[in-house]
This record gives C-alpha cells, sequence and structure tokens, in this order.
C-alpha cells in the first residue's frame, strides 16, 4: 500500500481512538463528584426517597459502564438530555449557538489565515531587518497581553466612536451582512490573538526551510530569489504551514470562549462559561465534548495535511 | 571586567524585561508600605474620577483603584507562581521518573499525557471546575495537573539524553537509590532547558488563571486580583473611562517582560549569534 495512505488510516484510527477515549474521560469526570448527581441537584434538604427516585429516574443506580454506554449512544442519536439549570434539551439549546461560533470562527479564519501566513512569510524573507523586528514586537506583545484586554481596547476605540457596536444580537432571522457587521469587533479580537501566533510559527518554519542545504544549493547556481522562493522553498514549507494553520484553528475554536463572553455573542463559549457558574453539569459536558471534538478533528486535519504535502510520502519508493 | 562585558552583551528587550519583573517584585512584596490604602477598604463613593485622594478614582464599591491594583501584584502573581511551581513539581518528577524507570511506567503515563492533551487545556479546567467547584485552591491544582503534561513531556525528553550517560550508570552500578539518582544526578543536569521552560509555562499558567478570574471562575472576590478587576468594573469602559483597563495592563506588561528575558535565555542557550 501507497505509504501515505497507510499513515492516513492509522492516524484516522488514532483520531477515532482519542475521541472514544476522551467522551470516556468527560462521562467519568462527574463519577468524581463528591456525592452524585442526584444530591448536587436536589441539595442537602432533599429526603433519601426524592433522591432514590431521582437516582433512578436518571439512572445513576446502573453501573458507570452501563451508564457510559447508554450515554454514548444517547449521544449518536443526538439526544444529550436536558439540562439542569432550566430542563430544555440540551441538542436545541445547543444546536443555534454551535453555528454562531462556528460562524465567528470561520470569519477569523478567513482572515488572520492568509494575513499571517503572508506577514510570516515577509518577515522570515527578510530576517533581522527592521519590517521583521517590528513585526515580532507586535506579535509577541499580542501573545503576552490578555484576550480581553485586546477586546475592550477595540470597545473602547473603535465601538465608542460608534463605527461598531460593542455587543452582539444575532438570531435566526438576522441577515448575512448584519450579522457579519455586528462579528467584526469580535473577529477582530481573535484575529489579533491568532494571526500573532500562526505569523510567529509560519516565519519560524520558513526560516528553518531557508537554511537548508538545497536552498543554499539553489543560491550558489544562480537561481534569481523569487524562483528560490516559489521553486525551491515553498513547496517545502508547505507541510509546516499546514501544520501551522490547522493547530491555530483548533487553538481558536477554543480561543473564542472569553471573546464571545466579552461581546455578548451567543455561543457555545458564552454557554459554557454561564454553565460553569451554575455547575450545570450535563451542558458543560456537551460543550466539553463539542470543543474537544473540534480539536482533535483539525489537529487530526493538520497531521493528514502534512502527510499528503510530503511528495516522500506521497509517492512512496 | 567580565560582568561588564557580560552586562553589555544583555540586550536591552532583556534588561527591560528584567528591570519590569524586579518592579513587580518590589510591589508584591512591599505593597502593604506603598498602597495609600488597604486592599478591602471602601473609602469612598462608587466610580470615583482620578483626583489628588483616589489616583485613579475608586471600583465598584468604592474602593481605592490605585491600592488594589497595587495589592493585586501579591495576589495575582504568587497564585500564578504557586501554581507554576505546583506544576513543575509533578510535571519534573513524572517525566524523569518515565525516563529514568522506562519500560510500562513510561509506557503508562506518556500515554494517559497524551489523552489528557488530546483535550484543550481550557476546556478541561472548565469541565473539572463545574465538577469540583470554583475556589482558588481548585483552580491551582486543576491547572497544575493539566499544564503538568507539557513540563512532563519536556523533562522526559531531556532527561533521557541525560540518563543513557556514563555517570548514571556509574551512579546506579554503585547501588545507588532511585530518589538519588532523580535528584542528585539528572536534576542538576536539566536545570537549564527547564527554567527557560518555567518563564514560558508561567506566562501561560498567568495569562489562563487571568482568563478564569476574569470569567468570574478563578479568583473570588473580595480579594484584589487583576483579572477579577477588570470583570468587576467593566461597565466603566463602555463610557469610554480606561481605569478598569489598567489591571489588565498590568498583566500583559510582566507577560511581555517575561517573555523579553526568556527569549533572550533561549538565544543564548541555543548559541545563536547575530
Amino acid at each position: 500500500m501507497n505509504p501515505a495512505a497507510r499513515l492516513i488510516i492509522q492516524r484516522l484510527l488514532l483520531g477515532v481512538l482519542t475521541l472514544l477515549v476522551v467522551s470516556m474521560l468527560i462521562f467519568a469526570a462527574v463519577e468524581f463528584l463528591p456525592g452524585d448527581l442526584a444530591e448536587a441537584t436536589l441539595g442537602q434538604e432533599a429526603t433519601e426517597e426524592t433522591v432514590a427516585a431521582i437516582r433512578r429516574k436518571l439512572g445513576l443506580d446502573r453501573p458507570p459502564v452501563e451508564r457510559y454506554f447508554v450515554w454514548l449512544g444517547n449521544l449518536f442519536q443526538g439526544e444529550l438530555g436536558v439540562s439542569y439549570a432550566n430542563g430544555r434539551d440540551i441538542v436545541e439549546v445547543m444546536g443555534t449557538r454551535a453555528q454562531n461560533t462556528l460562524f465567528l470562527a470561520g470569519m477569523v479564519a478567513i482572515i488572520a489565515t492568509p494575513l499571517a501566513v503572508g506577514l510570516g512569510i515577509i518577515a522570515a524573507l527578510y530576517r533581522n531587518s527592521y519590517l521583521d523586528r517590528f513585526i515580532n514586537l507586535v506579535s509577541l506583545s499580542a501573545i503576552s497581553i490578555p484576550e480581553f484586554l485586546i477586546a475592550y481596547l477595540l470597545i473602547v476605540t473603535l465601538s465608542r466612536s460608534g463605527m461598531f457596536p460593542s455587543f452582539v444580537v444575532i438570531d435566526e432571522t438576522t441577515s448575512l451582512i448584519s450579522r457579519i457587521y455586528q462579528s467584526i469587533l469580535p473577529a477582530l479580537a481573535l484575529t489579533v490573538v491568532v494571526s500573532a501566533h500562526m505569523m510567529r510559527m509560519t516565519r519560524a518554519s520558513i526560516i528553518n526551510v531557508l537554511a537548508s542545504a538545497y536552498v543554499e544549493m539553489a543560491h550558489i547556481k544562480g537561481a534569481p530569489k523569487p524562483a528560490v522562493v516559489v521553486r525551491h522553498a515553498l513547496p517545502n514549507a508547505l507541510a509546516p504551514i499546514i501544520n501551522v494553520i490547522a493547530i491555530n484553528l483548533a487553538w481558536l475554536v477554543v480561543g473564542v470562549v472569553v471573546v464571545e463572553v466579552i461581546f455578548v455573542y451567543p455561543g457555545l463559549g458564552q454557554l459554557m462559561v454561564d454553565s460553569v457558574g451554575k455547575r450545570d453539569i450535563p451542558v458543560v459536558q456537551a460543550c466539553s465534548l463539542f470543543f474537544a471534538s473540534v480539536y482533535i478533528i483539525l489537529n487530526l486535519l493538520a497531521d493528514i495535511g502534512a502527510t499528503l504535502s510530503n511528495p516522500r510520502l506521497r509517492h512512496g519508493r | 571586567m567580565e560582568t561588564l562585558r557580560f552586562a553589555r552583551s544583555v540586550p536591552i528587550s532583556a534588561w527591560f524585561g528584567f528591570i519590569v519583573i524586579l518592579g513587580y517584585i518590589f510591589v508584591a512584596l512591599f505593597a502593604p508600605f506603598i498602597a495609600p490604602y488597604g486592599e478591602h477598604e471602601i473609602v469612598g463613593d462608587q466610580y470615583m474620577l482620578w483626583g489628588a485622594d483616589h489616583l485613579l478614582g475608586t471600583d465598584n464599591l468604592g474602593r481605592d483603584m490605585l491600592s488594589r491594583i497595587l495589592f493585586g501584584a501579591r495576589n495575582t502573581i504568587g497564585i500564578a507562581l504557586a501554581a507554576t511551581v505546583l506544576t513543575f513539581v509533578i510535571g519534573v518528577f513524572l517525566g524523569l521518573l518515565a525516563a529514568t524507570m522506562g519500560g510500562i511506567v513510561d509506557q503508562v503515563l506518556s500515554r494517559i499525557v497524551d489523552v489528557m492533551m488530546a483535550i484543550p487545556l481550557f476546556i478541561a479546567a472548565l469541565l473539572l471546575l463545574t465538577i469540583v467547584g470554583t475556589s482558588v485552591f481548585n483552580m491551582i491544582a486543576i491547572i497544575a495537573i493539566l499544564e503538568s503534561t507539557r513540563v512532563y513531556r519536556i523533562a522526559r525528553a531531556v532527561a533521557r539524553d541525560i540518563v543513557v550517560l556514563d555517570f548514571i550508570e556509574a551512579a546506579r552500578l554503585r547501588g545507588e537509590r532511585l530518589s538519588y539518582l532523580l535528584v542528585s544526578e539528572i536534576l542538576p543536569n536539566i536545570t537549564a532547558p527547564l527554567a527557560a521552560e518555567f518563564g514560558l509555562r508561567f506566562c501561560f499558567v498567568f495569562l489562563l488563571i487571568a482568563a478564569l478570574s476574569f470569567l468570574g471562575l478563578g479568583i473570588q472576590p473580595p480579594t484584589a486580583d487583576w483579572g477579577s478587576m477588570v470583570r468587576e468594573n467593566a461597565t466603566l469602559i463602555t463610557f469610554g473611562d480606561i481605569t478598569p483597563l489598567l489591571p489588565a495592563m498590568a498583566i500583559g506588561l510582566l507577560t511581555v517582560a517575561v517573555n523579553f528575558v526568556v527569549d533572550w535565555m533561549l538565544h543564548r542557550a541555543s548559541g545563536m549569534q547575530d
């Protein structure tokens, strides 16, 4: 079999296994709760009979392994149970919010990826120039300051002047244009953070490639500089760049949490933070599972992309 | 002469970093003597403007903003430092153990770490905080456990290069105990790479705690803490008053400073010259 195909199948199997183990962990985490969910929801004043009744209703009287498989089975049928806080169906609550979160993340990905990769390549080509140093300083600062500071600075500068709203009001009826317009500030805040990381990693991997022997050889044999970059360096830098993009997008999906809270963006991050405060365990579990899955899948895609862009693996021997 | 030459070789950014860090340590240690008012003392009306009595005004409960920022240094940095130290104690110990013992211990620990690292750290922290409840102690423990996976990997990787050297073999043949091998033979040889890692981890933990506190899930009131101070006074920001952002800037400045120093340490360690 083609070595690339074999690697990809291995990686896919490993990914599925990781997802299963992570789902087990997320399920098992609740088992460490002192007492159990029945006691936690009813509080201290509950009589033993009511606690036992709730336990039966929630299925807590059965062994954990059995409950895990029931939970997993329900998950595949799209049933996540109901929220403890308000008794609403979790799938219903999460559905549109997940879409909103992915919409915001997608917007950031579209802005940040070309920006960061472009800046990273420029910084690497003009290494140690003033431009490079300036880009580095800005990106290091952007990484070092808390996300919420970036978000509030954007609010102070761009929202106070009335250009963009500082909080987001969207539902199913909101038009696409208005959706994009309202999401600009949260998207910008995330773009600053994500592109800083992405740019630094791109720069590092390009510098790595430029330092290799075949690039020096191309220079020595007299190839013009643009040709060296485009024909010799870029194809080999592609794998690390694809990796950098996917890793940062995986990080982005998690990074939305704080920004969503600040801009009151109706996404999953905001829901999760609310639910942590209320200790609404099923909702937090469901959100964790969503974020972890997206994260794992993007990392999986990063590895597959890196494998595919490696000519030595693609063609076999 | 030697020290002078060394001092000159240190770039401006690293000097800046050192001085800022020293400043923060000074404020953290001597906050009660510098601060004009107490940490929890209510000294005026809500949201007073900047003035002679209260240089940076007052917060949402009428406490002096400047005093709370100064006291915040010891709380915020202290808690982050405690979490980072605990992270390293767990991570380095397990990493060295895996590298030295190898075999099944190494396999089990490394696979557990692999799975833990597959879950995004912030999400795992939120899930665990829901289960054990939000408190400073819980937060430090959770962050230390989650974050130690990163330290484990580095400690293990660095220690594996040391374990195969002759002096370890000699110590083993002498019949030294495992604890002696870990502490007296291996640990002194891996402190340099771990020092830079400590700086980076501290920044990460510091920002993570700031984010959690900002969300109201970390350091709890009435403790003066930079992350929660931003949250408590956030309403002012929408009126164009940037006072609530000062604690956030204090966080940013310290992280930038630590990063500058770490960058210089890594640069020196890699032997790169401009």
